[in-house]
């Protein structure tokens, strides 16, 4: 699989990351390099197999839906980067 | 270092010989000593030794829990209320666990005394402990060596002394590899035996805590604490937890199997195939059956793993956002550079080389060339071992081809580095439990270890058969 520019900048906004220059140039050369390594799945014959999603042997494990309280607001708020009394401070949301 | 094992500690702590105190001090020298091995990230000294004296009043009072007086660590992925958590990323720099995990709360009601956070990869994304955002672990044996990964702290402090035992935790070998490489004992269980409420999350279909230990009586006792039923994660199974702590001694002849193509493989050192050889001609020679038996998916195992792993891994980090907790850019200036300047500075290479992966096979244009292929070969690889389980009692495989390999020999080719897992990445793709038994030792001096995998929920059997082996391996 050949991976371009446009692929890792496509990918990149997807995932939330940013890649330029030489990270940028690492990047494609480390995807192609695995995603070559990935294809030797082609090679095992998987038809009629159905994909395997759960491990676990519990089918809907539900629990009531009690109300309770795991965390206070302040202890939301302990880990913030930027909070004030009562939120999260995040950076301009809106530009107009 | 000769360890103190938890039932003579407990006998000495009730016979007024020694108490906590001393034993928790000992360890904190230790930890000294041995600071340049960097396995610790933190080291909860005054709190331990605090804690310590309360132990030592519970023990002499009989009202301890079953691990009173057990000194061990976390790795740095595992909750604890109150103190920091950072899976060895910058990310998650200075962030303080609000909750314990299910795991850290079950050690506390059992009177274990936690003495530290331990050193992993970051996000247990690596096989060497090199990808720590602090620095790589050294290994005890040789310190040009890795330790591996990611559990590579963990596994060094049980190896160096520094602790009694530790917890680790494995996705594709994180327990198992580094167990090999530093000469101790690890275990991952059975998808489903322990919870994973309060770990940090790589890979969810995955992803199991499980012990490293000196011995295998500690692992059963740890294992029987953390494991069982748990309302804060869907996927623990309600199955009864035996009481692995009893464990009887193996008797009788059993049946093993061990696959051909990993003896056979190509890069196995020479002194790890002839050990694992020679462990086959022990069990015969003790009336054991064992036979060799083919498996022709090795080259498909470790692909098979990194599709998925790094598919799951792109949706659980997607929590990391710069919002809420953690790090934020200082250059972030609206809402999209605040998610990607704070991320793309704060993960490492390799967390951003998996995201970026797992954002590849997920997306429209591959999901099914790439995810959904992964998922139905996974399927043939649980159905295969669940078969070779049925007939078998256990599979024995070595645990890593080579003893644990130098410093940077692999930090700039990922895929030689996803292939120290080739033996290990079996028993999370089944869901399986598996072990590592140190009974070899390399030309070089190096340890190494022995792999037994068994059928789900088959700890009580592999862990007395472990013993076992481990006094025949190193008879």
């Amino acid at each position: 699989m050949k991976i371009t520019d446009e692929t890792v900048y496509e990918l990149a906004h997807l995932a939330r990351l940013q890649f330029e220059d030489e990270k940028k140039e690492r990047i494609k050369a480390d995807l192609e390099r695995i995603l070559e390594f990935c294809e030797q799945l082609n090679q095992v014959d998987t038809d009629g197999v159905d994909p395997l999603i759960y491990l676990s042997d519990r089918v809907n494990n539900l629990r009531p839906d009690d109300v309770r309280v795991d965390i206070t607001q302040d202890e939301a708020l302990k880990n913030a980067p930027d909070a004030d009394s009562d939120y999260f401070r995040v950076p301009k949301v809106i530009n107009k | 270092m000769e360890t103190l094992s938890l039932s003579s500690l407990q006998e000495q702590v009730k016979s007024g010989s020694t108490d906590c105190r001393q034993v928790v001090s000992r360890f904190l020298r230790r930890i000294e000593e041995k600071k340049h091995l960097n396995a610790f990230l933190e080291v909860y000294d005054q709190e331990a030794l605090d804690r310590a004296d309360e132990i030592t009043e519970k023990l002499r009072a009989g009202t301890a829990g079953p691990l009173g007086g057990l000194v061990i660590g976390l790795k740095d992925n595992i909750c604890y209320a109150g103190h920091h958590v950072s899976a060895s990323s910058r990310i998650l720099e200075g962030f303080e666990s609000l909750y314990n995990a299910t795991v850290t709360q079950r050690l506390l009601d059992a009177d274990a005394i936690i003495i530290g956070r331990l050193n992993c990869d970051e996000f247990a994304m690596g096989a060497s402990n090199e990808n720590s955002a602090y620095g790589p672990v050294l290994n005890d044996a040789d310190n040009t060596k890795v330790p591996g990964g990611s559990s590579g702290g963990s596994a060094v402090a049980v190896q160096a002394g520094l602790c009694m035992a530790t917890l680790g935790s494995d996705t594709g070998g994180s327990i198992r590899q580094p167990s090999s490489f530093t000469g101790t004992f690890g275990m991952k269980p059975t998808y489903g035996r322990v919870s994973r409420y309060g770990l940090l999350a790589y890979a969810s279909s995955f992803d199991q805590i499980g012990p490293i230990t000196n011995n295998v009586d500690e692992m059963a006792a740890i294992l029987e604490v953390i494991s069982g039923d748990d309302g804060m994660d869907a996927t623990v199974s309600d199955k009864a937890v035996p009481k692995y702590s009893q464990m009887t001694a193996s008797e009788g002849s059993r049946n093993i199997a061990y696959i051909r193509d990993c003896i056979e493989s190509e890069g196995i050192d020479p002194d790890v195939k002839a050990h694992t050889l020679k462990m086959v001609e022990k069990l015969r020679a003790e009336g054991h059956t064992v036979e060799a038996v083919d498996f022709p998916f090795l080259d498909f195992m470790v692909p098979c793993y990194y599709v998925l792993t790094t598919a799951e891994a792109s949706s659980n980090l997607s929590r990391y956002s710069g919002l809420m907790y953690g790090y934020r850019s200082k250059d972030a200036h609206d809402l999209e550079s605040t998610f990607k300047l704070s991320r793309s500075e704060a993960f490492g290479e390799e967390v951003q080389r998996r995201i970026m992966t797992g954002t590849f096979v997920l997306s429209s244009d591959h999901y099914d060339a790439y995810y959904t292929k992964a998922q139905k070969v996974r399927r043939v690889i649980k159905d295969r071992t669940a078969e070779l389980l049925n007939k078998y009692d256990f599979i024995l495989l070595p645990t890593t081809p080579t003893p644990a390999f130098s410093l940077d020999e692999k930090a700039d080719d990922p895929i030689a580095m996803y292939l120290a897992d080739i033996f290990t990445v079996q028993a999370p793709l089944a869901g399986v439990p598996a072990i590592s038994i140190p009974t070899g030792t390399h030309s070089s001096g190096l340890p190494f270890g022995i792999q037994l995998m068994a059928n789900s929920f088959e700890e009580a059997q592999l862990l007395s058969f472990s013993k076992y082996v481990y006094e025949l391996g190193t008879k």
